[in-house]
C-alpha cells in the first residue's frame, strides 16, 4: 500500500487544474487531503494549518523572503524543497536573474495542539503537507514550517531535505513510518465501520443480520464515503457488492457483535482524542473568546482563512 | 472523607505531585514546554476558578498542596508519583526524595512511590534499592517517554526492564504505574502503544500493573489488554477532569471502562497541581450516565463511586478504610477479578441509589 494520502479522492483536485480557483485556495484544498493520522480529521479541519502563501515569483527567492518574515522564531527556516526538473531553474534566481522559473513558490504554516506532541505523527502531517502542495502543477517549490514544537526544526529540516523521517531523528528511529500509518488506517477504517453500522441498525438492521450487509445497503453520504474512502486506503476493494463486515485485513468478521463492541471503543477513543486536541490547540492559541498561553497568538481572521 | 446524602465515600487520590517546575528550575526549552504543556492542561479542562496564573502553577508550595488535598479537597490518602525529567529541570520535575519529604512530615495523609529506569543498568538496580531502603514505597511511577541524553525514551519490555520489576518483585513493590508519553525509542513507533504492559502483566502475575491515564489516548488498547490481564488496572487521572468540560464524553468513558474491566480496576486521581480533587469528586460523586446512553451502559451506583474514589487503592496500597465507608461487595482481591470483558450493565430496573 502506498503510504502518502490519496489524492485519488472524492475532492477532484485534477480538475482544478486551468480554472478560476485562486491558487491559494488550491493550496487549502491540497492540505485538505492531509489528515492528522491519529484523529483522522483533515488538518485544516483541524486548525493546525495557519497560513498558505504563494510567491508567484517562485523558487528560492519566495523563500528567502518567507523566512524573513518569520524570523525572530529563533528557528532555522526551512528551504523550499525544489523539485528535480525545475532544480536548476531555481538555482539561478540565487544567482538574481530575473528570469526565474515559471512556477510558484508555496509556503505553509503548521501548528500542533502542544509542544510535545508525538513527533512521528508531526512528521507524518508536515511530510504529506509538503506532498500534496508540491502535486499542484504549478507548483515548484515549497516551504512547510511546523512551530511551536520540540522537535520542530529536525522535522523542518527532515521534509525540506526528504531525508525521511529516519534521517530526520538518526539514532532514534529504526525504519520510516509506513507501519505507524498503517496502524492508523486501520483503527480509522474501524472507527467508520462502527459508524456505518450504526446508521443501519438506526434504519432497522439486525446486528446479527450485519454479517450479509453489502456496501451497497449503505446510504449514501459523508459517513459511506468516508468508510469507502477508507477500506481503499488500507488495500480493500470498494465496489457496491462488496460485503461490508470484514476486518481490516479484508476477512469476512465472525462475531459481529463482539467486533462492533470493540469498534464502538475505537471510534470512542479517536473522538475524544479529537475532542481533547481540538480543547488544547484552541487553549493554546486562543480560540476567538479569549487569548492563548502562548505568545505571538495568530488573529482569529487567520484561523478562518480557508477553501470553502 | 466526602460525605453526600448520608453516604460516606474514603478518597484516595492515587496520581499526585509536588514538582517544582517554575522558570528556575527549567533547565532548557524542554522544560519550560512541559510545564506549558501540564498548564494547558490545567486551563482546558478545569472550570474557570480553578486556574491559576502560570507563575504558581508552575512553583505552588507545601501549604497550597495541603490545603486543596486535605482542607478543600476531602483527600484521605495522597500518593505521590514522582516523574524525574533530569533532562528538562535542574533538579528534576518531582523525584522521590522531594515528594518523600513531604510525605514525612504528613505520614498519615500522603505516601511517596519510587521509581527507575532501565537505562540505568546495573548501577541503577542498587540504586533502586538504597532508594527502596529510605522511602519504603509500595509502588513505583515508570515514565517510558523521559528523555536520557540521546534516548528519548523506553519499553516495558526492555530486557533491563525485566531485572527491575524482578527487583521489585523481590523488594515487595508490587504497583507498577505506568504512564506512557509522547516518545520512545524508536521513534517510528507509536509511543503511546501499550502492547508492552501485555507482556510483562503476564510475565509478573504477582504485579499490579496501574496504567496512568488509562491508556489514553490510547483508550482501545487500554480496554483490549485488561479484558486479557487481570492484574492490569486503570489509573483515571487526565480522564476525570472531561467530567466538567465534556460530560458526555466522560459518561463514555467511564462506560467503556466498566464494560471492558470492571468497577475493581479504575482508581481516582486529579493529576494534582495539574487538576483539584475538590471539584472532581464533588462532581464525580453527583455524575450519573445519560439516560439516552444507560441502555447500553447502565447506571453508576453509590458502590462503584466509592470502590472508584478509594477503595480500589487502599486495597493496592493497604489502607484502612473506616467501617461506614466500606461497601457491601467490597471487590475481589487482585487477580481474583476473572474476565471482565463484558461485566453487565446495572439492571436498569433496580433501584438507584446514586
Amino acid at each position: 500500500m502506498s503510504g502518502g494520502p490519496g489524492l485519488s479522492g472524492g475532492l477532484g483536485l485534477s480538475g482544478l487544474s486551468g480554472s478560476r480557483v485562486p491558487r491559494e485556495q488550491e493550496v487549502w484544498i491540497a492540505l485538505g487531503l492531509v489528515r492528522d493520522p491519529e484523529l483522522d480529521e483533515p488538518i485544516t479541519e483541524l486548525n493546525f494549518v495557519t497560513e498558505v502563501r504563494v510567491d508567484e515569483a517562485g523558487g528560492v527567492r519566495a523563500d528567502r523572503a518567507a523566512g524573513s518574515s518569520v524570523s525572530g522564531s529563533g528557528e532555522a527556516l526551512a528551504g523550499g524543497r525544489v523539485r528535480p526538473d525545475v532544480a536548476g531553474g531555481a538555482a539561478s534566481a540565487v544567482d538574481g536573474a530575473d528570469s526565474v522559473a515559471d512556477g510558484a513558490h508555496v509556503y505553509v504554516r503548521l501548528r500542533l495542539p502542544t509542544y510535545f506532541c508525538a513527533p512521528n505523527f508531526a512528521y507524518l502531517m508536515v511530510a504529506d503537507a509538503h506532498d500534496v502542495v508540491t502535486k499542484l502543477a504549478w507548483v515548484d517549490t515549497v516551504t512547510v514550517r511546523l512551530e511551536d514544537h520540540f522537535a520542530s526544526e529536525e522535522i523542518n529540516g527532515g521534509v525540506a531535505d526528504d531525508a525521511g523521517f529516519s534521517g530526520s531523528f538518526p539514532g532514534q528511529a529504526e525504519g520510516e513510518l509506513d507501519e505507524l500509518r498503517a496502524t492508523f488506517q486501520r483503527k480509522a477504517h474501524t472507527a467508520c465501520l462502527e459508524r456505518s453500522c450504526r446508521s443501519l441498525i438506526e434504519a432497522g438492521w439486525e446486528v446479527e443480520g450485519l454479517a450479509s450487509a453489502r456496501l451497497s445497503d449503505l446510504p449514501p453520504g459523508t459517513a459511506t464515503e468516508a468508510l469507502l474512502r477508507r477500506r481503499a486506503e488500507i488495500g480493500l476493494s470498494h465496489q457496491p457488492g462488496d460485503p461490508l463486515m470484514v476486518d481490516s485485513s479484508g476477512a469476512p468478521v465472525a462475531d459481529v457483535p463482539k467486533h462492533l463492541r470493540f469498534a464502538k471503543t475505537v471510534r470512542v477513543s479517536i473522538d475524544g482524542n479529537g475532542i481533547f486536541c481540538r480543547g488544547l490547540l484552541a487553549t493554546r492559541y486562543g480560540d476567538g473568546s479569549s487569548p492563548g498561553t502562548l505568545s505571538g497568538v495568530i488573529p482569529v481572521a487567520d484561523l478562518w482563512r480557508r477553501a470553502s | 472523607m466526602y460525605e453526600k446524602d448520608g453516604e460516606k465515600y474514603y478518597i484516595v487520590d492515587s496520581h499526585i505531585h509536588f514538582w517544582d517546575g517554575g522558570a528556575a528550575n527549567q533547565k532548557n526549552r524542554y522544560g519550560a514546554g512541559f510545564t506549558g504543556c501540564f498548564y494547558d492542561y490545567q486551563k482546558n479542562l478545569s472550570p474557570a476558578e480553578w486556574v491559576w496564573d502560570l507563575e504558581k502553577f508552575g512553583s505552588y508550595t507545601e501549604d497550597d498542596l495541603m490545603h486543596d488535598l486535605f482542607e478543600a479537597g476531602y483527600v484521605d490518602k495522597g500518593i505521590f508519583q514522582p516523574t524525574y525529567l533530569t533532562d528538562f529541570y535542574t533538579n528534576g520535575f518531582n523525584t522521590t526524595e522531594r515528594n518523600g519529604a513531604l510525605a514525612e512530615k504528613h505520614p498519615e495523609k500522603l505516601i511517596t512511590n519510587g521509581a527507575w529506569d532501565p537505562r540505568d543498568g546495573e548501577a541503577g538496580l542498587d540504586a533502586l534499592e538504597a532508594l527502596h531502603e529510605r522511602w519504603q514505597f509500595k509502588g513505583v511511577k515508570l515514565y517510558t517517554a523521559e528523555w536520557k541524553g540521546d534516548s528519548k525514551g523506553w519499553k516495558l519490555t526492555d530486557p533491563w526492564s525485566y531485572r527491575y520489576l524482578e527487583k521489585c518483585e523481590q523488594l515487595g513493590v508490587k504497583n507498577i504505574h505506568v504512564h506512557k508519553g509522547p516518545t520512545i525509542y524508536p521513534l517510528n513507533r507509536d509511543a503511546f502503544d501499550v502492547a508492552d504492559v501485555d507482556d510483562v502483566a503476564t510475565a509478573f502475575p504477582n504485579l499490579n500493573f496501574i496504567i496512568e491515564h488509562v491508556g489514553l489516548p490510547r483508550l482501545e488498547d487500554f480496554c483490549w489488554i485488561a479484558t486479557q490481564e487481570p492484574n492490569v488496572y486503570g489509573g483515571l487521572a487526565v480522564a476525570m477532569p472531561f467530567i466538567h468540560s465534556r460530560p458526555r464524553y466522560f459518561a463514555q468513558m467511564i462506560g467503556e471502562l466498566l464494560y471492558w474491566l470492571d468497577e475493581n480496576r479504575l482508581t481516582f486521581a486529579s493529576d494534582y497541581a495539574i487538576w483539584q480533587p475538590k471539584w472532581l469528586v464533588e462532581m464525580f460523586v453527583d455524575f450519573q450516565i445519560p439516560e439516552d446512553m444507560q441502555g447500553e451502559y447502565g447506571v453508576l451506583t453509590t458502590e462503584v463511586k466509592k470502590k472508584i474514589l478509594g477503595l480500589n487503592a487502599a486495597r493496592l496500597y493497604g489502607f484502612e478504610v473506616p467501617e461506614d465507608a466500606q461497601v457491601k461487595s467490597p471487590g475481589l482481591v487482585t487477580g481474583e477479578s476473572g474476565p471482565a470483558v463484558g461485566s453487565a450493565p446495572v439492571d436498569e430496573t433496580a433501584p438507584v441509589t446514586a
